[in-house]
Order: C-alpha cells, then sequence, then structure tokens
C-alpha cells in the first residue's frame, strides 16, 4: 500500500506505541501535523518549543517510556536545543522529530532553515537528516530504538518537507539493524565475583547510587542487594528515593549541597560500590581529594563513563538492573554452597558510625514560629499537604537543593529535576509532561523558583487548554537565589543583577489571568491552612507562591572546586571559617 | 611535551555526515588529531578512517570509547608500533638546469617519482613513513620549496588479521 512520508511517520509511531506527543505546528511539519489529525495519537500543544521538549523530558523521567516532540524547522527546531542537551546530560530518552525545508532547498538559507543535525550532533545521543521517504520508517524506529536502550538520550530525526509529501510503500517491520550499535547488557562473569570479593572484604563499603538505576527502574535490584550485604546507600541527584530515605541503608545524598553523612560516607570509605552514576564534579568536589581511601568498583551500561574521572578496581558494563540481578544470583549461588557470608563485609561499626554523623548533623533551619517563612518551611509544608504519593519536579538552585535534601524520597521517579544541565525553567513543563504520563491518580507538584518560573510560565496555558492538573508551587525570594548566594559567599556580598522584584509579575493576577486557582503564603502562620486548601484542588492547576526569606542560604556546601572534606554546615561557619583564615594570614 | 602518537583505524557506515561527527567529537572533548585520513574498504558500504592522536595512553581509552558509542561506528582498533604506517607526499621545487639532476637523485635515493618536470620547478611524489618522508623535505629545502602536500598517515596491521574480523555479523533487533 502507498502513502505519504507523513502518514509513515504517525504510522510508525503509533506501530512503536507511541500514544502522546507535545509539539508545535509550523511550515516544514505541516504535512505530518494534516495526518496527525487521522492518528490515534494524543498531541498536546505547547506555547514555546522549550516547553515541548521538557515535557517530554518530564514524561520519560516519570514513566520510563521514550518522550516524544514534534516540531517545525529552523527557530523550533534551535528551541529544543537546551532540551535535548538536557535530555542528554540526564540520559533522558527522548525522540525529537523536526521539520526541515524541502531537501532541494537544504543549503540555499532558505525561509526556516537550520542545519539542525548539525548543531545537534554533540546534544543527541544519535540524530539523521531523512533523504528519502522510504527511511523514514527505519530512521523513526532506530531513533526510537537507541533512545531508550543502552545509556538512554535523546536521539533526533529531521525531515525535509517534499520527503513528507512523497508517497511510499508501507509495511511495518519491527526489527532493526545498526551494526555499530550494541550495548552490552550484562556483566562480566569474573568482574561479578571480583566485585563480590571486594565488598566481601571491605570494611566502610559505600553503594554510591546514580540515576542510571533510576532509569534502569532498578529500585527492587538495589534494595535486595544493600540489604543482602548490609552496604549503606548514598543516593546523587539523579537518584533521590531510588531506595526510600526512610530505610535504615539510605545516608542521603551526596555532593555540593549533599546531606553532611552521606558526604562523610563517600570521604571516608574504603570501598565505593558505584552504580549508574558518573562521578560529577558535583558529587566529588576536589577530584583528587574524593573519596581517597576508596577502591571502587563501577557498574556503568556506558563503557565510557567507567575510568573517566575515577580510576577504577572492578568495572563492570552493562544494564544496572541485570548486573544487580546477576550479583543476587551470584550471592544465591555462594549460599547454596555454604559460603554466603563471604561477601557480606564485616560493616557494622560503620553502619553505626554513619547513623552517629547523620544525628550529630542534621539540616539546621530556624523558623520563628510567626512572621518570615523559611523556604525550607515552605518545602517542607509541601511535602505535607500533597504527600508520599505525589511526584516532585524542581526547577534550578536554591529551591531545587532544599526540594531535594528535604523531601524524604520513596522510591526512583519520584522526583525529577534537571541535574547535568542545570535548567532553569525545567520545572513547569517538566512538570506538565510527567502528569500527562503518569495520569489522574498520581499529584504532581512543581516545586519552582521564581527566576526559572518565568523561564517557562508561558506553558501554564498548556496545562489549562490540556487540563492537566499540576500543582505549581513558586518559591518566591525575589531573588535568583542560588546566585545571589555565591556572590555573597564569593564575592563579597556584591550583588550583581541577582535582584527579581517580588511583584513582578504580580503571581495571584498571573494565576486569574491564566483562570487558575492562585494562593500565596506570606506568613509561617497561615502556611498549613494555605496548603491544605490548595492540595484539595485535584481536578485542575493550581499556583501556589511561597514569599520567602531571602537571606536564606542553601547548607551544608562544599565550596566550588574545593575538597568535599571543606563541606560547611551553616552561614555561621562559613563566616568563622573565613574570619580565622584571614587572621592567619595577618599574623 | 613529548606526547605519545596513536594511530586509529576506524571502520564506519558509510553514511553522510559520520565523518562531522568523527571530527566533532574531536574538537568537543577537546582531542587533538595530528592527522586524519578517510577512504573507502573493500565493503561498498563501510568507509575507513586512520586517525593519529597526540595524547597520553589513559586519554586514548576514553577516545576509543567514544568512538564506539558513534551509532555509525563499526570498529576501532589501535595500530601498534609495528604496523604498516604510510603517508603521500607531493613536492614542488625549484630546480633550475643546474640543480635538476642533484634534485632527481634525492628522489631516487628515497624511491621517490618525479610526475612534472616544468621549466623551473620539479614536482616529486613520496610513499612512506612520515619520518622519511620528513626526511626528504629537510634534504630539498635549501633548493626551495614552492609548496608541498601530506596526505593523513593510512595504516594496517601486519600479517593475516583484519579489522573487519567479527564484524560481518549483523545484528538485527526486534523494536
Amino acid at each position: 500500500m502507498r502513502i505519504t512520508g507523513a502518514e509513515a511517520v504517525m504510522r510508525t509511531l503509533e506501530a512503536l506505541g507511541v500514544d502522546t506527543v507535545f509539539g508545535y505546528p509550523g511550515g516544514a511539519i505541516m504535512p505530518a501535523y494534516d495526518t496527525l489529525l487521522d492518528a490515534g495519537i494524543h498531541h498536546v500543544l505547547v506555547r514555546h518549543e522549550q516547553g515541548a521538549v521538557h515535557m517530554a523530558e518530564g514524561y520519560a523521567h516519570a514513566t520510563g517510556r521514550v518522550g516524544v516532540c514534534i516540531v517545525t524547522s529552523g527557530p523550533a527546531a534551535t528551541n529544543i536545543v537546551t532540551g535535548l542537551t538536557d535530555a542528554m546530560m540526564d540520559s533522558i530518552p527522548v525522540l525529537a522529530i523536526t521539520g526541515q525545508v524541502a531537501s532541494t532547498a537544504i543549503g540555499t538559507d532558505a525561509f526556516q532553515e537550520a542545519d539542525v543535525t548539525g548543531i545537534t550532533m554533540p546534544i543527541t545521543k544519535h540524530n539523521e537528516l531523512v533523504r528519502s521517504a522510504d527511511r523514514i520508517r527505519d530512521a523513526i524506529k532506530e531513533a526510537y530504538h537507541v533512545a531508550r536502550t543502552g545509556r538512554p538520550g535523546p536521539v533526533l530525526v529531521d525531515l525535509p518537507k517534499d520527503i513528507l509529501n512523497a508517497t511510499v510503500e508501507w509495511e511495518w517491520d519491527p526489527e532493526v539493524d545498526l551494526p555499530g550499535y550494541r550495548p552490552t547488557v550484562r556483566g562480566h562473569g569474573r568482574m561479578l565475583r571480583e566485585a563480590l570479593e571486594l565488598i566481601g572484604s571491605s570494611r566502610r563499603p559505600v553503594i554510591y547510587a546514580g540515576g542510571g538505576l533510576v532509569r534502569a527502574g532498578a529500585d527492587a535490584e538495589l534494595r535486595a542487594f544493600a540489604e543482602r550485604l548490609g552496604l549503606p546507600v548514598v543516593t546523587t541527584l539523579m537518584a533521590r528515593g531510588v531506595i526510600p530515605d526512610t530505610h535504615e541503608l539510605a545516608v542521603g545524598m551526596p555532593g555540593m549541597h549533599g546531606h553532611y553523612a552521606a558526604i562523610r560516607a563517600l570521604q571516608e570509605a574504603d570501598l565505593l560500590v558505584v552504580l549508574g552514576a558518573r562521578f560529577d564534579d558535583r558529587v566529588t568536589g576536589r577530584l583528587d581529594a574524593f573519596a581517597p581511601h576508596a577502591r571502587v568498583v563501577h557498574v556503568d551500561v556506558d563503557p565510557a563513563e567507567i575510568g573517566k574521572n575515577r580510576e577504577v578496581d572492578v568495572p563492570l558494563v552493562g544494564d544496572v538492573k541485570v548486573v544487580l540481578g546477576q550479583l543476587l544470583e551470584l550471592l544465591d549461588d555462594l549460599a547454596a554452597k555454604g559460603r554466603g557470608d563471604e561477601s557480606v563485609p564485616d560493616a557494622a561499626a560503620w553502619r553505626d558510625h554513619l547513623r552517629t554523623v547523620a544525628d550529630e548533623h542534621p539540616l539546621r533551619c530556624e523558623q520563628p514560629d510567626e512572621g518570615v517563612l523559611k523556604p525550607q518551611t515552605a518545602i517542607r509544608a509541601i511535602h505535607a499537604a500533597w504527600g508520599d504519593d505525589a511526584v516532585y519536579v524542581a526547577g534550578v538552585g536554591q529551591h531545587q537543593m532544599w526540594a531535594s535534601q528535604l523531601i524524604p524520597y520513596s522510591r526512583g521517579r519520584q522526583w525529577i529535576n534537571s541535574g547535568g544541565l542545570g535548567t532553569m525553567g525545567f520545572a513547569v513543563p517538566a512538570a506538565i509532561g510527567a502528569k500527562v504520563g503518569l495520569g489522574r491518580d498520581v499529584p504532581v507538584v512543581a516545586i519552582d523558583g521564581d527566576g526559572c518560573f518565568q523561564m517557562t510560565l508561558q506553558e501554564l496555558a498548556t496545562a489549562v487548554q490540556h487540563d492537566i492538573p499540576v500543582a505549581f508551587c513558586v518559591i518566591n525570594n525575589g531573588y535568583l537565589g542560588m546566585v545571589r548566594q555565591w556572590q555573597t559567599l564569593f564575592y563579597e556580598d556584591r550583588l550583581s543583577q541577582v535582584a527579581l522584584p517580588q511583584d513582578l509579575p504580580d503571581l495571584m493576577k498571573l494565576a486569574d489571568a491564566y483562570g487558575i486557582p492562585g494562593f500565596r503564603v506570606e506568613r509561617v502562620e497561615d502556611l498549613a491552612a494555605t496548603v491544605e486548601k490548595a492540595a484539595a484542588i485535584t481536578d485542575r492547576p493550581v499556583l501556589v507562591e511561597f514569599r520567602v526569606d531571602p537571606d536564606e542560604m542553601v547548607f551544608p556546601m562544599v565550596p566550588s572546586g574545593a575538597s568535599n572534606d571543606e563541606v560547611v554546615e551553616s552561614a555561621e561557619e562559613w563566616h568563622a571559617r573565613r574570619l580565622a583564615a584571614a587572621n592567619v594570614g595577618g599574623e | 611535551m613529548a606526547r605519545d602518537r596513536h594511530i586509529l583505524g576506524v571502520l564506519v557506515e558509510n553514511r553522510p555526515g559520520v565523518l562531522a561527527r568523527i571530527s566533532g567529537m574531536f574538537a568537543r572533548r577537546g582531542y587533538n588529531i595530528h592527522s586524519l585520513a578517510v577512504g573507502p574498504t573493500e565493503d561498498d558500504a563501510v568507509s575507513r578512517l586512520t586517525i593519529v592522536v597526540g595524547t597520553e595512553a589513559v586519554q586514548l581509552e576514553q577516545i576509543v570509547k567514544q568512538l564506539n558509542k558513534l551509532v555509525h561506528v563499526l570498529k576501532v582498533i589501535e595500530l601498534g608500533d609495528d604496523a604498516v604506517a604510510r603517508e603521500l607526499q607531493l613536492v614542488k621545487v625549484d630546480a633550475g638546469p643546474e640543480t635538476r639532476s642533484q634534485i632527481i637523485e634525492i628522489a631516487d635515493v628515497f624511491r621517490a617519482r618525479i610526475v612534472d618536470v616544468g621549466l623551473d620547478t620539479i614536482t616529486i611524489e613520496a610513499a612512506g613513513n612520515p619520518r622519511k618522508l620528513e626526511a626528504m623535505v629537510d634534504l630539498l629545502r635549501p633548493f626551495g620549496l614552492r609548496e608541498f602536500v601530506r596526505s593523513g598517515t593510512i595504516s594496517l596491521t601486519r600479517g593475516s588479521r583484519s579489522i573487519s574480523d567479527g564484524t560481518r555479523a549483523r545484528m538485527r533487533r526486534v523494536v
């Protein structure tokens, strides 16, 4: 049967099981939008293409499925560049379909022409400019396959308009033929045994759990493995919740703004079992001072991550869910031979030590009983109101760090944020995408800053038009808080271009303009009642503004470029250290 | 700063843009390319690149891994010191009646060929390993170099083994 290229796009998406796409039409992609009318695919019309790609990310983050966005050529395609980079950094499976000018016009600087495969080459896992209609099916199918397998990531397919209009013989063929793409899934047998031997002989082991565990859906395997061997677990910003924060082996988040005990756990460890993490600079601090006593077992599906930043004693390339399954099987085999205890480290004293450190170094926040509202208190109240079933989605900055630190997460995919790229403006569209993917029963709460919010707030219209009931919580301190914090700490409090007036815009009028309920909390005594009212609204979007103390800073903090051993727990401690250093220098 | 030189043989699918993907990856990650040569192979669907990189061994491992991540890259090997490595060089050198015979003599010593003789220049074609070609240029320089051009290194392992051993088995996967 002969169909058009545009019809082939929709049929391929349908055959792949894609039921939802986020997008925005325009000149070059119009043939695809025409066939969309007859396809069994739900389309969410965004207000800016950046919204489409972040929604696709949020959808993918929350569900584990591939998020799909469709936009036109030129400026639309360049508008998704940030989101693609974000998906690349955080390994999120996204399929982006872009229109392109007619293949006869490519290279002529035609209207709305941009070299999109050229632009996105370094920020996608793969991309393709389709050059004939009979490649459409395979290009999209391969892109979908590459996006979701191995280390997930964004893949872009660029479709010239004449190719969408051309006709092609249609037949579905589910097979993928990519001779140069063969992700390793299973771990190497000898390395598995060596990993268990190292663990068994360690005394201060820690699992350094990263976002790869969340992508792989390996919550259960991680928990079983940690419990079986009694291994404490730190969860990076990308892995919060993959073991519940309330679990006795959970030590919290390591890194620049991590929990004190988690930072110490890595620094004092004699063995790191690194699962789907990549020794990001925000976790390691100064690399040559990171975990100085530790040997390393590193499990990652991407071989290039192993040995990239830190030398490894036992490399294990494979899907972390599969590898953990193999390790558990191996433990069963050993147990059957009466050697089950060999791999269990003698780490009781270490676990006790970490619990003591955690008890002695809690997160600090002095919230007065009335008056000024601390941002930390606002975030605790958000969690209290929307609860453990909700999914929380953050932007980037102080509010993100507090939301990661303070909410006790109970499962992977419950916490969605932009980690690697640090994309301000991520929360609003990502929360909408997550809600679309999760459906009515799971509350989705965006926790955003006032700076971030203004970068993508136009997507409120998307939420309203498509009836997507997300709770948008804006922690409004009237500043670019994290930049201000750095200016305070590292630039002698010389504040440069960080003030964003709290009334600009008036968020209650904004809620009104979008026709959604708006709530504002300014004083701590009003907090609980207002948040409860907002959380009771579950059938439409709601906007909640928290006007918080602008002077509050995120601690603990490892100063940028410093060793994790130099972690500071409060502003007072910071100033005391600065003063001491100045006095030493003066003598 | 004696940086190591390593020769990589890279088999790629013969697709538009594949060279840009590879050179872009090198640029983006700050890897240093000494030379790059690309051409056909015994299989029409496959091209072969020879890349000479200047880097330490640790970084070389990372380069190979990053190359392998590119979907159109089929295989990467490092060619050791014993591999056959050749470059092609064309040299146009000033040559009047009194120097012409000396220049031809030098070409003969290097087993190079005279490919063009003009009124006041000679153009010489030479193939060989980079050191030999450099030595020839050094000897010709005093006569006056008009211009010279040299290709990137191409390289094969010695013996019967081939880079494409084992890459023929194509993968087919169900989505």
